[in-house]
């Protein structure tokens, strides 16, 4: 975590970095709504974004729940030069981010999308405009970049309209989803968006927070913001339970689901909890015909970041070693304040082939980029 | 007989003799065996308005896990007969103390009036019918938390029995339990010597996920480790570790592998928000070695001895687990109540030493 301001990186790769990595977690921002995302939207919701704004499943009209830790959750030193808030200014995120860490990959994951707005219509309105903004400002100006579909994925039938739009696009990588659903994530009210994922060949990507409306634990809501941060790992592992054990992997076998910063270190545990629970009561789900963690296994990756930091930090290597070092996806959260630092966020003895499995082509392969 | 012998000499290869099972479940049998145990109001209520029963569904009575096939009698629930859990829970793993966490939801009421009613009748019912017929039996204080008052008032009524060495939390209720609302509670449970038991189960006021509610019950009881993660983080955030340092959390039932991977995230988190709880003045990982323990069943281990011997080395203490048997729950087959890897040094620590470090009230009865 970044927390001080670090002295600016040559835009030179360091010796540390010289390795081309992939990032499966960058967030970019629209310098405003009004100038980047307008023109993609039909003028009837311009005019109900002005009158009330966007309304989602919490109660304030601006900002978190819970206030962040750091203004717009940002690292201090990633505020454009130029203005405007992190993440918003693509040079500025060149010159900062991709250029000196040799970003060869860099996912988008757009975080004010139309996502959670409670009115159907132009929540999937406001998604397909961030969709065009993300080719327009984004992918079509640095070839390194590429898009998420945001989808109202509470609404099923808007977002398989969504995917099958961009189906082909090679501007996008995944469909994107966030983790704290209205209902859990194997619910088969969101099956027609696996189908179509799968169909387009896309992977689908779950990045934490959302607007579900259910407290972030099951006893009721916290108090804290740092109870909200830990808690996203409890909410995915929840999702994670219900996609296995509603049967979405049995059913949608080609499917790839990527868990976005929620940790990592929880899923050998969980999937050792699940295979045992599952041989007890595994009448009641005649519909699995495989342990859980077989499922997981093949169907699911996790991002790394924010990394969890053993002490020692070798215990990690364990962790690594029990998901499968083909299946995480390294990712810093630029431009967030909890962001890894490819150079000092795994500081453990690794091979080579496991750097670049861990730092680069797993992402590659998993988002097809090969 | 020949075969009960065989049976015995078999477990105690297993586990040594002496153990102290942390989390057994004797189950009221029916309402009508409260009845006795309730005022006349409530016992009126209960009749005139019939009353359905109040086994919560945390706990499917037909489901496999609620009961282990040869602990499941032919008629009635598991747990409901003294004869069978003696022979079943105690004289098989030659346990020398079980502490007793009735599952009966009373949590589950709205009325807190009722509510308090039937923790009282619960808890009279335990004493009366289980820890007076069997000197091995301890038991937990169940408290109806829907009423702050009336918890720290059951607290009060019941702690003047020694033979009451904890209270019992379920893993969700209204609001989380670290919030200050129930510090009250805490204060009560130090002040008389009683560990802070938290176990699977739900007051059922949210979903039984972050995320909604599931379909199926294997999500519900897969949830309820995920819900019990949740609740230490509120304990350790809300600082009540630091207001209450000689109060003990066991946490209950609910695994102990994803111990090390959650306190190296909520400890990296720590380190990065603490301005935000500054009372929290050590890192989580530390609270929880000196404060929290967790029982041993359901060990949710690793398939291998190698991962599991590398799990152990993660947990980083030797003091953290308890034993626990989860009877009549249906956790483990045979006698293999501890998972494979233990050092014979660590079994003795988790048979007895790191129960008797736990719960105050064990050393001062315990023979």
């Amino acid at each position: 975590m970044n927390v001080q301001v670090l002295p600016p990186r040559s835009a030179e790769p360091t010796n540390a970095v010289r390795l081309a990595i992939a990032d499966g977690d960058i967030h970019p921002y629209p310098k405003s709504v009004q100038k980047e995302i307008y023109p993609f939207l039909e003028k009837r919701w311009q005019d109900y974004y002005e009158t009330y704004g966007m309304l989602r499943r919490q109660g304030y009209q601006f900002g978190p729940a819970y206030p962040k830790g750091q203004p717009d959750a940002a690292r201090r030193d990633a505020y454009p030069p130029a203005g405007g808030k992190p993440g918003s200014d693509l040079a500025f995120m060149r010159e900062h981010h991709l250029d000196p860490n040799n970003v060869q990959l860099g996912i988008l994951n757009p975080l004010s999308s139309g996502q959670g707005a409670m009115n159907a219509d132009f929540a999937a309105a406001y998604c397909r405009a961030v969709n065009d903004w993300q080719v327009a400002e984004w992918t079509s100006k640095d070839a390194r970049l590429k898009a998420s579909v945001m989808v109202n994925y509470e609404d099923s039938v808007s977002s398989v309209a969504e995917i099958d739009r961009r189906a082909g696009d090679t501007n996008f990588a995944q469909v994107l989803l966030l983790s704290r659903t209205a209902e859990p994530l194997g619910n088969r009210r969101y099956w027609p968006i696996y189908e179509a994922a799968e169909r387009a060949g896309l992977p689908v990507g779950i990045h934490a927070f959302g607007y579900g409306g259910d407290p972030i634990t099951s006893g009721g809501w916290a108090s804290y913001y740092i109870e909200e941060m830990v808690g996203h790992s409890q909410a995915s592992q929840s999702g994670l339970i219900s996609l296995v054990v509603e049967g979405v992997f049995e059913r949608f076998p080609r499917l790839k689901v990527v868990l976005i910063e929620a940790g990592f270190a929880w899923l050998p545990p969980l999937a050792w909890r699940l295979d045992k629970i599952w041989k007890r009561l595994k009448d009641e789900t005649p519909h699995l015909r495989r342990l859980p963690s077989e499922y997981i296994r093949e169907q699911v990756w996790l991002t790394t970041q924010p990394m969890e930091e053993p002490r020692p930090r070798k215990h990690l290597l364990d962790t690594i070693e029990w998901i499968g070092w083909d299946r995480l996806i390294f990712a810093t959260d630029y431009p967030h304040w909890d962001y890894d630092d490819p150079v000092h966020a795994l500081p453990l003895p690794i091979s080579d082939a496991q750097r670049l499995q861990f730092f680069r082509d797993n992402a590659m392969a998993v988002y097809g980029q090969v | 007989m020949n075969v009960e012998v065989s049976q015995r000499q078999f477990s105690a290869a297993r586990v040594p003799p002496g153990g102290i099972d942390c989390d057994i479940h004797p189950a009221v049998p029916n309402l009508a065996a409260l009845l006795p145990y309730l005022d006349d109001h409530w016992r009126d209520m209960t009749l005139q308005r019939g009353l359905h029963e109040l086994d919560s569904i945390a706990y499917p009575l037909n489901a496999p896990l609620t009961a282990r096939p040869d602990w499941r009698p032919a008629k009635g629930k598991a747990g409901s007969d003294l004869a069978r859990l003696r022979t079943e829970a105690l004289d098989a793993f030659g346990t020398s103390i079980a502490i007793c966490n009735p599952l009966y939801g009373v949590q589950l009421l709205f009325s807190e009036d009722m509510a308090a009613a039937f923790a009282r009748a619960v808890n009279d019912w335990l004493a009366r019918e289980w820890l007076d017929k069997e000197p091995r039996l301890r038991g937990s204080i169940v408290v109806p938390l829907q009423s702050v008052d009336y918890a720290v008032a059951e607290i009060e009524r019941c702690a003047a029995d020694k033979r009451f060495v904890q209270v019992l939390m379920l893993a969700s209720g209204e609001v989380p339990l670290g919030r200050r609302m129930l510090w009250p509670i805490y204060a009560a449970a130090e002040r008389h010597g009683l560990s802070l038991g938290i176990h699977p189960g739900s007051g059922y006021r949210h979903p039984v996920t972050p995320v909604g509610w599931p379909s199926y019950y294997t999500e519900d009881y897969a949830n309820q480790a995920i819900a019990i993660q949740s609740q230490l983080t509120s304990l350790i955030c809300e600082g009540v570790f630091q207001k209450f340092p000689r109060l003990k959390v066991v946490l209950l039932e609910s695994g102990f592998t994803w111990l090390p991977g959650y306190l190296w995230r909520l400890s990296k988190y720590w380190r990065g928000l603490r301005m935000e709880i500054p009372w929290v003045d050590r890192s989580p990982t530390e609270i929880v070695r000196d404060c929290v323990r967790l029982t041993i069943q359901p060990a949710d281990a690793p398939p291998s001895a190698d991962q599991f011997a590398r799990l152990m080395d993660h947990m980083g203490s030797d003091e953290l687990l308890l034993f626990s048997t989860d009877y009549p729950h249906w956790q483990f087959d045979n006698d293999d109540v501890l998972p494979d890897g233990l050092s014979p040094q660590l079994v003795a620590k988790i048979m007895r030493d790191n129960p008797l470090d736990t719960y105050p009230r064990l050393k001062e009865t315990t023979p």
